[in-house]
């Protein structure tokens, strides 16, 4: 103990120590965020009228009060992003995988680019020599626009409106389907329609008749040339049975259709995906034990067999959650009775606070479902590449 | 477009044309991790116009270089998601034709 007056001798190392000195450094000081502030930061609360905490949470000096900074560094980012695939369907054309450790601002952005701003080849023009079926000739086209192409968008050019339609830009498809007298009714499915690699066949009329006749399309090569990928696979539909129309006795349906590059933003057929969506992964929680007879109740009240019994020993059971992903968030979980008294016709809902229902916030589970034309891989590698050019287009400007 | 003032430019609007909110918000997301941003929104004046407004205000750093490296930053992070994703597609594939193989 010193006294007034003293002075006490403060060694080199003590100096350092105390320049050195962090109070967050002490291992019993907690650091990062209190649990309830993590939970509201990486979790949704599915609550029983509605989800709260539903924003992330991106301002990156969002808790500076707690010495907490909030911003996502490039390199934590590249640390901890991961994707998992889950599943790839057999013929190639669903894909489901996980993205973890990305915010929703992002992977919306791949789902918009996904649904709407990827080109694909669609029917655009078609020029009909002779309908005689029941459907109008404007359905006719409709419908033919909406048929999946399987061509990689990437061989062709864009057709703008001065241009003419040649064998970089257009693809033309032929349609000659009739019911003969006597027959019964006819499905007309899109594997009638031919491929035409030399262009169109059908004559634009003019009034000289010594010129050469002029079509539609002026190619200049067979597409089978100039494409080496289509000259042993013919390009067709993707899916050989997709009905067109229904023929009845005597109709007759005669058709050239031209399928050119184009977005979905323009029209829905441009779009590459039969659907795109993700869904943030469902984690559940049970806040306190759910023992014996609830735990009975709790099970069979789940449609998608998210919990299981597990037993305790003395006879007594417990509810474990064992497949918290296949949650749908149908909430019988939290339903008064389970939800049997629905059986009972009662109106009146009530609650009760056993199972907690959340999503995780910077995990999202993909689904991709691709229409043909390209593999939902190439898709979705596709979309991250369009972002990425928007960016440069942006950067561009501002220089 | 930029509509900031000449006497201070750490406070601008930019107005980017033929966007919408697929990259507005993603934009607004990497500004915001920035922390040299105070504020960072966006807007979309009329859903028929396609036309963002995105608002930056910085600690001191001119708007328009903080929305440069906003951008970069996203650039960089999709090259990482594509490589990343990529790998695990390929890894995926592999994995399958090997229990195919073990399967035959």
């Amino acid at each position: 103990m010193t006294t007034k007056g003293e002075k006490r001798i403060v060694s080199e190392e003590d100096k350092i120590f105390a320049k050195n000195f962090n109070i967050m450094d002490h291992p019993d000081i907690p650091t990062g965020l209190p649990p309830h502030l993590q939970l509201q930061r990486t979790r949704v609360l599915c609550k029983n009228d509605a989800p709260i905490h539903t924003a992330s949470v991106t301002y990156s000096g969002a808790y500076n009060a707690v010495g907490v900074d909030n911003s996502v560094k490039l390199e934590n980012f590249s640390e901890n992003f991961k994707v998992d695939v889950i599943q790839l369907s057999k013929d190639g054309m669903e894909l489901t995988f996980d993205m973890i450790g990305i915010d929703a601002a992002i992977a919306n952005a791949f789902r918009r680019i996904l649904l709407a701003e990827l080109p694909t080849m669609a029917f655009e023009k078609v020029f009909i020599a002779n309908n005689t079926s029941i459907v109008q000739d404007e359905v006719l086209a409709q419908r033919m626009g909406l048929v999946p192409i399987a061509a990689d968008p990437k061989l062709f050019e864009y057709l703008s409106e001065n241009d003419q339609p040649n064998e970089k830009n257009t693809i033309v498809f032929k349609l000659h389907a009739k019911c003969a007298k006597g027959e019964g009714r006819k499905k007309v499915l899109t594997k009638e329609l031919i491929w035409l690699p030399k262009g169109s066949e059908l004559v634009k009329e003019s009034g000289d008749s010594n010129s050469k006749p002029k079509t539609y399309t002026s190619f200049s090569r067979s597409q089978k040339e100039s494409f080496p990928e289509f000259a042993d696979n013919p390009i067709s539909p993707s899916y050989p049975d997709i009905l067109i129309a229904k023929l009845g006795p005597g109709q007759e349906i005669e058709l050239e259709a031209h399928a050119v590059k184009g977005i979905g933003k323009t029209h829905a057929k441009w779009s590459p995906v039969a659907t795109a969506w993700y869904r943030m992964l469902p984690e559940v929680i049970l806040l306190g034990e759910v023992e014996d007879e609830d735990a009975e109740r709790l099970i069979k009240a789940c449609p998608e067999n998210v919990f299981d019994i597990e037993d305790m020993g003395n006879g007594r059971k417990r509810a474990t959650v064992a497949r918290p992903r296949e949650c749908t968030l149908c909430r019988q979980c939290v339903r008064q009775n389970y939800g049997e008294e629905v059986n009972k016709g009662v109106e009146e809902k009530e609650w009760i606070e056993n199972v907690s229902l959340r999503r995780v916030k910077n995990h999202f589970i993909f689904k991709i479902e691709s229409t043909g034309s390209l593999p939902p891989d190439v898709l979705f590698t596709e979309a991250v590449k369009i972002l990425e050019d928007k960016c440069e287009r942006v950067i561009a400007n501002l220089s | 477009m930029e509509h900031g003032s000449f006497t201070n430019d750490s406070h601008a609007s930019f107005t980017l044309a033929e966007e919408d909110h697929t990259l507005a918000n993603a934009l607004r997301f990497m500004l915001n991790q920035d922390p040299r941003v105070t504020l960072a929104g966006y807007s979309i004046p009329h859903p028929s116009l396609e036309c963002v407004n995105v608002r930056v205000q910085t600690t001191g750093d001119p708007a328009r270089e903080v929305l440069k490296d906003a951008c970069q930053e996203l650039m960089l992070m999709n090259r990482h998601v594509r490589s990343v994703f990529h790998k695990a597609v390929s890894e995926f594939k592999e994995e399958q034709a090997r229990l195919k193989a073990e399967e035959e």
